[in-house]
């Protein structure tokens, strides 16, 4: 390999000083004295989240409580990193919500494993897994990374839903048992 | 024997592909084999045809002849005889292979017309895949996807019909999702002779019912859930457990009667969810008994033996019990090993010298795929050379041998003593080695008592009541604490002071291959999932208790024909 030589040239006098080089430097400083925050004061300030953020993966109710997810398990079976786990049951026959048949028993999301890419929401044939704004999971163990169903509603909470198609599904048997459409 | 059928072959054209097929193949049947798909719902190979569905319409023709001269009319165009075809779509189902006959299931009018049956099979379906436990395995999904229009014109109301009614012990229904195939229908009529299901009501009101005050309750009845298209019949059992895409499927062996049918096993990381059967024409078409998709319960009994020693803590009691009474042993196999352990006892009672006990189990048989033999492999300890006779109910002999002192040790490879008829005083004077999966009074009384595999733990042969040797395949691992019942017996035939024998599948198959007549020159992977029939000859004359079954006349009931 061939060694090429460089040439150093000599530093000048203003440059053997430091003195531009610290003026620079201060200068910096101060204006930044002065400008506004670009930092935020975290944990007590949050950032604002944007629409569309895809943040812990949440399961929610209807406006009527009714717990949306009926364990098809498509999202189980889309998640890339296999976070997700759902045990699959059946709503007694005797409950309001006896008309949807299923619900899961058990539904975990082991949050050490998901890659918030939000293929289960995009998934989800009943809109009931959201990525929303929650973004910050700690805890101690592996155990508490992992968030089971009553955890997973107390983080989705409510939202507003455009369907309500089990509602209608039921008032439709309802007119039926009342003589109404067969 | 009987004569092979008369097989006249005829040349069709499906698509432009000519195939010949037996004279009066279904064209759905006869598409299969040039690779063309005909969407149907109702047609099932082993029933009768109804053609009520409408999905099969394909566009068919005949070769065009002079009516008058019965000449070939030749188009001028092409050159070739012309067809004649008919302007209306035909149902394939319904229609038999005959000579020169042209099928087209790609035309533009096919198209619609499949696209127009599946709307109006849609228009009273409840879409509701996301709780149907159908969905994946379902025929209306697939073909919706694959013939259908999709989207829906449909705005008004659905019907409301009945769902989650209990039509049977195991059968649950939803009859909003019905399409009104009758396949179930067909099968209870036919197959099952259990003639308890039928529609009720006309149009659009039609809905599947069980006769008033019957049940859908024969041993048959999740046949129908089977062939059921879409999900109106589900299994309660598998009711919303897991969905079918999770589970692997492994071929197995339905191990309750010696008819042997062909099964799959379903199953999930190591979790067995269902049991279903496998095509096998020679056998059991594509049914099953109930009774015999319950058997994976056993897998994760209550009762099921797990050991808590090391298995060669075991085996060193087991070998200073044998070492303690050399000469007075014996050996009581099991109808329920596969061909494999049985070969492997039989070495056992050689190295032990000790006369080798097979345990019959008999029932009445219900003439279609539960034969009066429950031991699946009688046939195999026969082959095998583990015995010479029939097997008897009550191991008496046995029993007389123990009461005079001539047998102070007993291994037993999967049998419950006690329920084979010794009594607790004969058992208390000698000492148990009991290999087996589930706790029974020979394991409790046992001194060693060595826990091994069930049948979906490991893989294996069988040989069913038509001397078809069968493979069943390992679906899942057995729990810690089960060892490999071949393992365990070529240890312990080492730890009787035979000679060393293989413990792995392969090698006991290199062993079977050179030492049994009936099987030279077989290994395990050769034999084909359908089975392979044996040389039966040399029992010819022995009394089995088979009566008539499915495809099996027993040799007696042939030779008084």
């Amino acid at each position: 390999m061939a060694v090429i030589p460089v040439e150093r040239k000599p530093l000048t006098l203003a440059e053997r000083t430091y003195i531009p080089q610290i003026v620079h430097g201060l200068k910096t400083t101060f204006r930044h004295l002065v400008a506004p925050n670009v930092t935020l004061e975290y944990p007590e300030q949050r950032p604002e989240i944007p629409g569309g953020y895809r943040g812990v993966p949440t399961l929610v109710r209807d406006p009527n409580g009714r717990e949306k997810c009926v364990s098809c398990q498509l999202c189980e079976f889309v998640c890339p990193p296999k976070a997700i786990r759902i045990t699959p049951g059946e709503i007694a026959a005797d409950s309001a919500q006896a008309h949807v048949e299923r619900a899961p028993q058990a539904f975990d999301i082991d949050m050490l494993r998901c890659i918030y890419c939000g293929l289960c929401q995009e998934v989800c044939p009943e809109e009931a897994i959201w990525l929303q704004t929650q973004y910050s999971m700690t805890g101690y163990t592996r155990e508490e990374m992992v968030n089971h169903k009553d955890r997973l509603y107390e983080l989705g909470g409510t939202l507003p839903d455009a369907h309500l198609k089990w509602d209608k599904k039921k008032a439709a048997e309802d007119a039926a048992a009342h003589g109404g459409h067969h | 024997m009987t004569s092979p059928a008369k097989t006249e072959l005829v040349t069709v054209n499906i698509d432009g592909k000519e195939i010949a097929v037996p004279k009066g193949t279904n064209v759905i049947e006869a598409a299969r084999l040039v690779g063309v798909d005909v969407p149907h719902y109702c047609y099932h190979p082993k029933l009768s045809v109804v053609g009520n569905c409408r999905m099969c319409l394909v566009e068919m023709g005949m070769p065009a002849v002079d009516p008058a001269t019965k000449a070939p009319v030749i188009d001028p165009a092409t050159g070739r005889q012309k067809i004649n075809w008919i302007p209306r779509p035909q149902i394939g189902c319904a229609t038999n292979a005959s000579p020169g006959l042209h099928i087209r299931t790609q035309t533009p009018q096919i198209k619609d017309c499949r696209e127009g049956v599946m709307e109006f099979l849609l228009i009273n379906h409840p879409l509701d895949c996301p709780i149907c436990d159908q969905a994946g395995e379902c025929k209306l999904q697939e073909q919706s996807t694959g013939y259908g229009r999709g989207y829906s014109r449909f705005v008004e109301q659905k019907n409301v019909k009945p769902k989650r009614t209990q039509l049977g012990p195991r059968v649950t229904l939803d009859d909003e999702r019905c399409i009104l195939c009758s396949r179930c229908i067909r099968f209870s009529k036919e197959i099952a002779k259990d003639d308890v299901l039928g529609f009720i009501d006309r149009g659009s009101y039609s809905t599947l019912t069980c006769y008033p005050g019957r049940k859908l309750e024969n041993n048959y009845s999740l046949n129908t859930v089977d062939i059921c298209p879409v999900g109106a019949l589900t299994s309660t059992d598998f009711r919303f457990k897991m969905r079918v895409w999770f589970l692997k499927q492994t071929n197995s062996l339905d191990t309750e009667s010696s008819v042997g049918a062909n099964t799959v096993v379903w199953s999930r990381e190591g979790v067995i969810y269902r049991i279903t059967p496998r095509r096998n024409d020679e056998v059991n078409d594509t049914w099953m008994a109930d009774s015999g998709r319950l058997l994976y319960k056993a897998v994760r009994a209550e009762s099921r033996l797990v050991a808590k020693d090391s298995l060669a803590a075991l085996l060193a009691r087991a070998e200073t019990i044998l070492r303690l009474s050399p000469g007075l042993a014996a050996v009581v196999g099991s109808g329920q090993s596969s061909v494999e352990e049985q070969f492997m006892t039989r070495q056992l009672a050689r190295a032990l010298k000790a006369p080798a006990y097979l345990v019959s189990r008999t029932d009445s048989g219900d003439g279609i795929l539960v034969s009066a033999d429950r031991n699946p492999n009688v046939r195999g300890a026969l082959v095998t050379g583990l015995i010479d006779a029939l097997p008897q109910s009550y191991l008496d002999e046995l029993g007389t041998a123990i009461d005079r002192g001539e047998v102070r040790t007993v291994v037993s490879v999967g049998e419950d003593l006690m329920a084979a008829g010794l009594s607790a005083a004969q058992l208390a004077k000698v000492s148990v080695i009991y290999l087996g999966t589930q706790v029974c009074a020979s394991s409790v009384a046992g001194a060693v008592v060595i826990p091994t595999l069930t049948v979906f733990e490991k893989s294996g042969t069988m040989v069913n009541q038509q001397f078809r040797l069968q493979r069943f395949a390992k679906a899942v691992a057995g729990p810690v604490g089960a060892f490999d019942d071949l393992d365990v017996l070529a240890r312990l035939i080492t730890a009787a002071g035979g000679s060393a024998e293989p413990s792995d599948l392969a090698g006991v198959w290199g062993r079977l291959a050179a030492d049994v007549p009936a099987l030279r020159g077989l290994s395990y992977a050769a034999v084909p999932e359908t089975g392979v029939v044996l040389d039966s000859s040399p029992w010819a004359a022995l009394p089995f208790v088979e009566g008539e079954s499915l495809h099996h006349r027993p040799a007696r009931a042939v030779a008084n024909a």
